[in-house]
């Protein structure tokens, strides 16, 4: 018997469980691994949209880069790094269409990208200019949920009007392993698998809540969870972009033909800290880091590529091009950003006419000119 | 004109909300086949079917977190929490989420979901049945909290709140449901119809402000009829009081409760919801604030105690009944010692 609770979870192994081989179509070394059925997901991915779905990977990854140096140069306040998820986010992203519609937890920077959000609006939470930055109409994604679980209810629930207003459309909820602990999780699959929504659970199963790995929050594989609430779940290579979209394609497919929720374990690896804030050399086996870092999900679709003879040295250097162009672009949305005036902070709160914010509103709106008059 | 309960006229408008738009969705435990445990929602399943009136597993959280996923579809869900010590498990959707979803996205998602709650006691109930959680969310920016005390008031502002595009918590007085009164069915349609924000001169008076809402605005009534009939001493010791229907408690409709303070002089508040961090907390100091010159004496506050809400055999003391009520009218007029005489040290 375990002399302490503590010991007894330092005890217990920290990485997943490996009886279920999680879904996989590019092994670490590029080689391209037969699965079915998802083969036939992606039958039709050629070598130029395999490329295309790299040059994605390579750019989210700089401006992920970017974003970190500019949170060191104190242009933001803080920035929680994807380093290490890219293929888990992109692969799954680039299978929904536009109205399909995104519920996210805040280090879905790769997924907003996909989605199409502009680059400047991705960044002025972080720089605190505002609460969000996009229009969540326009892209089809919601605007970050940082209390973290409560987006799956929201995917839900959005789906569940999509199903009611007869549409094809599916709402994705991307949170994390930690999140699968809260109640808000769970209670979204029930009533997802209640109501048949065409909703997918994408758990990315970064192995980390902070510092708590992830065997604190769950002693068996997260997707085992899913059947028990009647929702079908697959465990997937989160490093492997073809196979993540390969899962994901399956699921959304399913959904759109009235089939119901899926929940997909993508497992991966948060090679950063949680935030920019955080210090994971407090926590993290630098052995376990190493080990992840060999299964990068860049390196092996480059290896892939160019053992295909898709990918050379004059396209990667036009890619990294890409990726710097969209890196400056990245930096001057964000240093370009102007504080918002003072007044402005009573905007929305309500979207109708409120006696108390209006009476507050000038209050301190006359208590502002007051200086001006004394100046 | 119908007379009809407070309840019958909460079940009415909530289908002439379902008849005038079809994006309103009615949602919560038992309200679609059993017809609510008050039966509010009676027959509304049975008239608009299971897609427009939906039974919800049992996890209140999950309900709000649905709503706010059916809202950034379009929707304006109805969510009826079953009691009012059952919010809880809902209260981080509510003031996270629900709240601050149109704050958040620079007014690019709207979150107009009604939440009702019949709150309150006096219906010798068990635990977390007879709870008035509404100081919680009169606190929270992002919500409109409003209560209504008359079949008429229920009738047309849960209208009201359902058309509204921002989020309503609508308290009910249970203790109430079943007080009958005249109804006006096309009221919301009139110009004249009392908005959601505004507080009503329930019974005009000359010495004393009565301000209550929601199951206490009957008591008040009573109190002002038994004040002025008072005859101990003669005429002079009748009271006028003025009861006042706060009806909106987020924002608060000070104006109406000034307006009346400046002609008075005299401010009692009476609320069931405990009394620290109160509606009366706020609302005293807001008018001793803007009618401290008015005041002949200081604003009263008649509450529940800061206990948890008792066994129901204790409930008949922690209520603010007449009598307490009028002791305080008293102590405004100089008629009773102030709580706190004594020394100002």
């Amino acid at each position: 018997m375990p002399s302490s609770l503590s010991e007894s979870r330092e005890s217990r192994p920290r990485a997943s469980a490996p009886h279920d081989r999680p879904v996989q179509l590019l092994d670490p070394s590029g080689r391209r691994v037969p699965h079915a059925p998802y083969d036939d997901y992606v039958a039709d991915v050629s070598g130029d949209q395999l490329a295309s779905l790299y040059e994605d990977l390579v750019i989210v990854r700089r401006l992920d880069v970017e974003a970190t140096a500019l949170q060191r140069q104190g242009e933001l306040g803080l920035w929680p790094p994807l380093l290490g998820q890219e293929a888990a986010q992109v692969g799954s992203a680039r299978v929904l269409r536009p109205d399909d519609f995104v519920f996210s937890s805040y280090r879905e920077n790769a997924v907003a990208y996909c989605r199409g959000v502009k680059l400047t609006e991705m960044l002025n939470v972080w720089r605190g200019t505002a609460l969000s930055g996009w229009n969540p109409y326009e892209v089809g994604m919601a605007t970050p949920a940082i209390v973290i679980g409560t987006q799956a209810l929201h995917a839900m629930g959005y789906a569940v009007g999509a199903k009611l207003d007869g549409e094809d459309s599916v709402a994705v909820a991307y949170f994390g392993d930690g999140a699968t602990t809260q109640g808000d999780v769970n209670e979204a699959m029930v009533f997802a698998a209640s109501f048949r929504a065409p909703v997918i659970f994408f758990c990315q199963n970064n192995q980390w809540a902070i510092s708590e790995p992830v065997t604190l929050q769950a002693q068996r594989p997260i997707a085992d969870r899913a059947p028990g609430f009647g929702i079908p779940s697959v465990r997937v290579d989160g490093n492997d972009v073809l196979a993540v979209m390969a899962v994901t394609r399956r699921a959304v497919e399913q959904a759109r033909e009235g089939g119901g929720p899926t929940f997909i374990e993508a497992i991966t690896y948060r090679m950063g800290p949680h935030t920019t804030s955080d210090d994971p050399s407090r926590y993290v086996d630098p052995l376990e880091r190493e080990e992840w870092a060999g299964r990068d999900p860049l390196a092996r679709v480059e290896a892939h590529l160019r053992e295909a003879g898709v990918l050379d040295d004059a396209l990667a250097a036009s890619i990294a091009r890409r990726a710097d162009e969209a890196a400056a672009e990245f930096r001057a949305g964000c240093t370009e950003q102007t504080d918002p005036p003072p007044l402005a902070m009573f905007d929305h709160v309500y979207a109708e006419p409120h006696r108390g914010i209006d009476e507050q509103r000038r209050q301190f709106g006359e208590y502002l000119e007051s200086f001006e008059e004394e100046n | 004109m119908a007379e009809m309960t407070l309840a019958k006229a909460l079940n009415a408008s909530l289908r002439r909300s379902l008849a005038h738009d079809d994006r309103v969705l009615i949602m919560g435990e038992d309200i679609g086949t059993l017809g609510g445990v008050f039966r509010v929602t009676d027959g509304l399943k049975k008239e608009f079917g299971g897609d427009r009136v939906m039974d919800m597993p049992l996890a209140e959280s999950g309900i709000l977190g649905m709503a706010v996923g059916l809202a950034f579809k379009g929707f304006r869900p109805v969510v009826e929490i079953q009691f009012d010590g059952f919010i809880y498990p809902a209260f981080d959707q509510i003031v996270t989420q629900v709240a601050k979803l149109h704050y958040r996205t620079r007014g690019n998602v709207r979150m107009p979901i009604t939440i009702r709650v019949p709150f309150g006691g006096g219906i010798g109930a068990v635990e977390h049945h007879s709870e008035s959680p509404e100081a919680y969310f009169a606190h929270t920016a992002g919500l409109r909290v409003v209560t209504c005390s008359t079949p008429q008031d229920a009738h047309t502002m849960l209208q009201q709140a359902i058309r509204c595009d921002d989020p309503v918590l609508f308290f009910e007085p249970k203790r109430r449901y079943w007080t009958k009164g005249e109804v006006d069915e096309d009221a919301i349609d009139r110009d004249d119809v009392l908005p959601m924000g505004s507080a009503r001169v329930v019974v005009p008076g000359s010495d004393v402000t009565l301000v209550t809402y929601g199951p206490l605005v009957a008591t008040a009534i009573d109190a002002a009829a038994a004040a002025a009939a008072e005859s101990g001493g003669g005429d002079a010791d009748a009271v006028s009081i003025e009861v006042i229907d706060l009806r909106s408690l987020a924002p608060v409709d000070v104006d109406t409760v000034v307006a009346s303070v400046a002609k008075t002089g005299r401010l009692v508040i009476a609320h069931e919801a405990q009394r620290t961090g109160g509606i009366g907390a706020d609302l005293a100091a807001e008018l001793t604030d803007r009618c401290f010159y008015h005041l002949e004496a200081a604003p009263q506050r008649v509450t529940g105690f800061d206990i948890p809400y008792p066994a129901s055999r204790h409930e008949e003391h922690f209520l603010p009944d007449l009598d307490r009520i009028l002791d305080a009218v008293d102590r405004t007029m100089g008629r009773r010692p102030a709580l706190y005489a004594g020394a100002v040290l």
